[in-house]
């Protein structure tokens, strides 16, 4: 007993420690988002090929179950468990559970509706031969999907997953990294992950990759513009660049786009839907350019370039720009939720009220509500994807330059009007 | 003029902002969504499938009962009416076989056979099913009308030597099949 109040006595010294407290938690945070990124990634190919099969009139991966003759082989020799089961319950087998099991194919197998598809295409491409031509850069060749896949995972760190919580210890905030300058480091540092495509495009050192690497770079400078412009009327209301003051104000006042309480009723909160509508609209657009998808994927259309920048490449280098890609939607989707349809904020004053009951219960709840709004934006990335035809490569230029800058430039003014003179 | 322009459709200005359009292209795959997820594809009646959309979820429900007359499946060898092989070892589909599949064995017709007037019989006849690639040009050329593609389309082996079938399979697969070579009924 002794020995384990000592353990207990020393962890919260060890707490009480600034500095300790501040790196268990921030390493504690940092897992959790690290996991939840990834676990997004495997979730959003699952969610991409199931939406794309609906769309198509086809069920889509909803197979991938855990045979139960796996298990005979270890040593159970039942070879129909689910009569034994229904047996042991008493269930007769023409019931409408049995019928329900069987639908469930749970007397062949533990059903996973497709879920661990996602996985066991990273394992068969974990085992498949890697190639690396011999005509290659090779340092380039080999650091360029690593360039792809990391960025994502670092621009994750600003974003704020659930509210703060006080403890005796300290108070916790809900973000790996609290910085006065959200927003930025993501333009920032996703902008980086355009140097794998382009690396891999010129060190591929063949015809197709390098028009990609070149599209994909084109394409993210275009698009960085009017993306960076876009949210300028949002931080003119906000008036800050941190995050969580961001969601905060969002959560008091009404989201961006939902205003429905708080300050959120006033005139002119009303009148600014209509430039914070038009700046939701042209970031969306640029988040689906930035992450490569359709109908922006100019960089990969199989059409005119082959595969586009990973046409050389195989194997676990494939599946890390694979990888790369999806993160970059969910990041993208992560910044699309935070800053305009109110991150983790429940709504309607509920966050308040939840931390007036227990402040670990309203940061659990928020954190859900956060992951939700995610998938539902995934979705729509997704839904977009499967709808919409890939662009000329010269409308995507024209959309980029001659209508969104432009549109971004005059919503900079039009909100400054609004603020300004609607009260 | 050696060519017709293509009369491209005039945009207004509506098209031209897309976002209505977007909406509209939106709300039809959605539609689609909807109903293979409730099970009311507009395609479903034509297959009676019983999965998500208008599939069939394939090892439970099977398409057999769809499939076209037309249907390409494994070849096989055929019997006439009166249980005479109809084979002759003209070898015509083994030369036409274009992904070399058929290997034929000529031998003389067996003194147990019902008919004895060809000159010739198949000693042994393979037909490799990993190299068959089911054009059914053994059919075409075939004058005895001896080869015919069934429709079995569920060929599975677990090693390479399985997956060659012999004259006795490919009698046992093909059949029977009534009229259409009658000249050894009446020669000689």
């Amino acid at each position: 007993m002794s020995l384990i109040d000592t353990i207990w006595n020393w962890c919260v010294d060890l707490l009480h420690n600034d500095i300790w407290f501040y790196l268990i938690t921030t390493v504690v945070k940092l897992v959790l988002m690290f996991a939840v990124i990834l676990a997004f990634v495997v979730l959003s190919v699952w969610i991409e090929r199931r939406v794309a099969g609906w769309i198509q009139d086809r069920p889509g991966p909803n197979r991938a179950g855990i045979p139960l003759q796996l298990f005979q082989r270890f040593g159970s020799k039942e070879k129909q468990p689910l009569k034994e089961w229904l047996h042991f319950f008493g269930i007769p087998e023409s019931c409408w559970i049995a019928k329900l099991c069987t639908w469930l194919r749970l007397d062949r197998e533990i059903p996973t509706f497709g879920l661990m598809q996602p996985c066991l295409d990273g394992g068969k491409l974990f085992l498949k031969q890697e190639l690396t031509p011999s005509y290659v850069r090779k340092v380039y060749f080999t650091i360029a999907p690593m360039l792809v896949l990391g960025p994502p995972m670092v621009a994750a760190a600003v974003i704020p997953f659930a509210s703060s919580v006080s403890t005796e210890f300290g108070d916790i905030n809900m973000v790996v990294a609290n910085i006065g300058i959200g927003p930025l480091w993501i333009f920032a540092i996703s902008g980086l992950s355009v140097y794998g495509l382009t690396l891999a495009g010129w060190s591929s050192n063949s015809k197709y990759p390098f028009l990609g690497g070149l599209r994909a770079t084109a394409q993210l400078i275009s698009y960085e513009v009017a993306m960076g412009l876009s949210i300028i009327p949002l931080l003119m209301m906000f008036s800050t660049l941190n995050m969580q003051d961001i969601v905060q104000y969002q959560a008091d006042n009404g989201w961006t786009l939902l205003p429905l309480w708080g300050e959120g009723l006033s005139w002119q909160r009303w009148a600014l839907l209509l430039p914070l509508g038009l700046s939701f609209i042209i970031f969306v657009t640029c988040v689906f350019a930035e992450a490569n998808r359709t109908p922006f994927d100019m960089a990969e259309c199989e059409t005119d370039l082959v595969g586009g920048y990973h046409s050389e490449y195989s194997s676990m280098k494939f599946a890390s720009f694979f990888m790369g890609e999806y993160a970059a939607m969910v990041i993208g989707s992560a910044l699309v939720v935070t800053l305009f349809l109110g991150g983790w904020s429940i709504g309607f004053g509920a966050d308040a009220a939840l931390h007036s009951v227990c402040s670990w219960l309203a940061v659990f709840c928020q954190f859900i509500m956060f992951l939700i709004k995610l998938v539902a934006f995934i979705f729509f990335f997704v839904w977009v994807r499967w709808t919409l035809p890939r662009f000329r490569w010269d409308q995507v230029m024209k959309l980029g330059w001659l209508v969104f800058l432009e549109l971004a430039v005059a919503n900079i003014f039009l909100t400054a009007a609004v603020l300004y003179f609607v009260k | 003029m050696s060519y017709t322009p293509v009369k491209r459709p005039k945009f207004s200005l509506l098209d031209k902002i897309y976002v209505v359009e977007l909406v509209k292209g939106l709300a039809i795959t959605l539609k689609h969504l909807v109903l293979s997820l409730l099970g009311k594809s507009p395609a479903k009646k034509d297959f009676n499938g019983k999965g998500v959309g208008a599939c069939m979820p394939f090892p439970e429900q099977r398409w057999d009962s769809h499939l076209p007359s037309y249907y390409r499946g494994a070849p096989t060898l055929v019997r006439g009416e009166d249980g005479r092989e109809r084979c002759v070892s003209c070898q015509l589909c083994e030369f036409i076989c274009p992904a070399r599949a058929i290997k034929i064995t000529p031998g003389a017709v067996s003194p147990e056979a019902a008919c004895q007037k060809q000159e010739k019989a198949p000693a042994e006849f393979e037909i490799d099913m990993l190299r068959c690639i089911y054009c059914g040009m053994c059919q075409e050329v075939c004058p005895e009308q001896a080869i015919f593609l069934s429709k079995e389309y569920l060929i599975t082996v677990t090693d390479r030597k399985q997956a060659v079938r012999d004259k006795a399979t490919l009698y046992k697969l093909g059949g029977t099949r009534k009229g259409l070579v009658n000249k050894w009924n009446q020669y000689k």
